[in-house]
């Protein structure tokens, strides 16, 4: 049976459009590989198959006229499931929303349907978004398309399996400090962490508010541009949206000027890995022999970005998850007993071991004492963090460097050790805490044929010179 | 310096969480070194500095004040594990 890693979501829509091809069929073929190889992979958490085939139906049967407009006609998607969508559970990957499915759905979902997409399914990721593997899920951890004894990225990790795979050409995720970038270097996949406010949250389940962000995935610049543009945009429903005129990303994506590069030091220190080293290097040559500029720049806030983001991310997330007790949705455990006895005993069974780390973290971070040395502290480092990429965007246009340290590691290898997960998001944490976008591009293979992210970094709003930059790199075949 | 049990359980009381003994050893033991390496944030000079809060979309944010249809009661309140038709239920809180 082909799959989706040789037809783009471009080429489908094209099809489905101008009636050469049939939603239908390409919802029962996305559909059909989501039960085979995304079982395989537990890559899946619940497949909508009812409610896509009747949208299927729907596009095949609008009116010719009607279904040119649609940008997505009849493309099959994937969705991070902790993002809302009506008539099917919903469960951040945690065992405390049993039950739960949700009675509105998230904005991103109106705007993909309404441009024609049809959703297949809800993808696994670590619990609430919190992790770097994909082991937090209650439902298990996913594999690594690429080399099954791997960890796909997280907390993403169903989102970028599933395009990895070719069960569908596109998928959302969501970042909070790397959950869609570093999943797509893992699996050799285009992933952008747009500007904080470019797509509305409404109904995406908060982890932490400050830069949390709705994220696409997808296997060529081109198609990564086409799903933002439909997803992007200002929303009633999300006072952090941003009104921003934005250009159609995806017929802008030739590079026609040459750029100023920074290569920020402080990203090549010690821990790096050889191969993606040597990667990133090789990016360096080719954008210098295509007459760009490349030069050193330096972010010395760079190693201060993981204990700024653990700080504020775990603080975050400790007010964000107060609202999960019992009693409006979900979980309940001691119902018999004291109205505190329900609340703590519902969050123990309901919660799995790092989020209550977190939890636990941001609580402490926060409690009396304590807020000036952590929350406060972290809070004035990171508006001095961003300070520094204003600055650097001063002299440079882009900054390149690695997406993540290592390519895919073992499933099993660092889940025993938080600390060591948490500085697999040294190179990504920085861009959200400054609320700037990025890009992670396939570039290359490491010895052992895992694939390797390079990461560009642009300024607010910067996303069109990330597309290009990307198709540049890593033109279309 | 390492956080004790006490303080792993006065924590787990304001996060309402009920942590076995083993959790409390455990995340005694995992803070510490995370704290640890959180502390290097004190090398960083702040004194006076802002801290960041909402920098990019800091801004007020108006609407009008319009009545507009809210979820259905029933689609809420159906959700939850004990309820009727216009309360949830939790545990009795007084006497």
């Amino acid at each position: 049976m082909s799959d989706y890693k040789t037809i783009s979501a471009t080429q489908i829509a094209d099809d489905v459009r101008e009636g050469r091809g049939s939603a239908v069929d390409f919802t029962s073929k996305a559909l059909k590989l989501a039960a085979t190889e995304g079982r395989e992979l537990n890559a899946f958490i619940t497949l909508c198959e009812e409610k896509a085939l009747r949208q299927a139906a729907a596009i095949d049967q609008m009116s010719p006229e009607l279904r040119a407009k649609l940008p997505l006609a009849g493309v099959p998607i994937a969705l991070k499931d902790n993002i809302s969508y009506t008539d099917y559970p919903m469960t951040c990957g945690s065992h405390i929303l049993d039950g739960y499915i949700p009675p509105f759905d998230a904005t991103v979902v109106t705007r993909l349907i309404e441009a024609g997409a049809v959703i297949i399914g809800k993808t696994n990721m670590d619990e609430f978004a919190m992790g770097s593997s994909n082991e937090n899920s209650y439902f298990g951890p996913v594999k690594n398309p690429v080399d099954r004894s791997r960890a796909p990225g997280g907390s993403s990790g169903g989102s970028a399996a599933v395009v990895a795979q070719g069960i569908v050409p596109l998928s959302l995720g969501s970042e909070t400090g790397g959950s869609v970038r570093q999943p797509a270097a893992f699996c050799g996949l285009f992933g952008l962490k747009p500007t904080y406010g470019a797509v509305s949250r409404f109904g995406l389940t908060a982890f932490a508010s400050s830069t949390d962000q709705i994220s696409p995935f997808a296997r060529s610049a081109e198609d990564l541009a086409l799903l933002y543009r439909v997803v992007a945009g200002w929303d009633e429903n999300d006072s952090t949206s941003v009104a921003y005129d934005h250009p159609d990303y995806a017929s802008v994506l030739e590079l026609d000027r040459k750029l100023k590069i920074g290569l920020p030091k402080e990203y090549f220190a010690e821990g790096i890995d050889a191969d993606v080293a040597a990667t990133i290097d090789r990016a360096r040559q080719a954008l210098e022999s295509a007459g760009h500029t490349i030069s050193d720049v330096s972010l010395p806030l760079t190693n201060k970005a993981i204990p700024t983001y653990y700080v504020i991310a775990s603080a975050e997330a400790s007010a964000n998850l107060a609202r999960f007790d019992g009693v409006r949705y979900g979980l309940r455990e001691s119902n018999d007993r004291s109205l505190e006895a329900m609340y703590s005993d519902t969050r123990e069974s309901g919660f799995g071991p790092e989020v209550k780390r977190r939890i636990m973290l941001g609580t402490y971070a926060l409690s009396s004492g304590y807020y000036d040395a952590y929350y406060n502290k972290a809070s004035q480092v990171r508006e001095l963090m961003r300070q520094e990429f204003e600055q650097s965007f001063k002299s440079v246009d882009l900054l390149l460097s690695p997406t993540s340290p290592t390519p895919a590691f073992k499933l099993g290898e660092k889940i025993d050790d938080p600390l060591a997960m948490y500085l697999s998001d040294v190179y990504t944490a920085p861009a959200s805490l400054a609320g700037v976008p990025a890009i992670s591009i396939p570039y290359g293979e490491s010895s052992d044929g895992l694939p390797i992210g390079v990461q560009c970094i642009a300024a607010s709003f910067g996303e069109s010179l990330l597309f290009q930059i990307a198709n540049h790199l890593v033109p279309r075949a | 310096m390492p956080l004790s049990t006490d303080q792993v359980r006065h924590v787990a009381r304001l996060a309402r969480l009920h942590l076995s003994d083993d959790e409390v050893a455990r995340f005694a033991r995992e803070l510490t070194v995370i704290l640890d390496y959180i502390d290097e944030l004190q090398q960083v000079p702040t004194e006076g500095g802002e801290p960041a809060e909402q920098f990019i979309t800091a801004r007020n944010v108006f609407r009008e004040d319009i009545v507009k249809a809210s979820l259905p009661k029933q689609a809420v309140l159906s959700l939850a594990p004990a309820s009727d038709d216009n309360y949830f239920h939790v545990p009795r809180v007084l006497g």
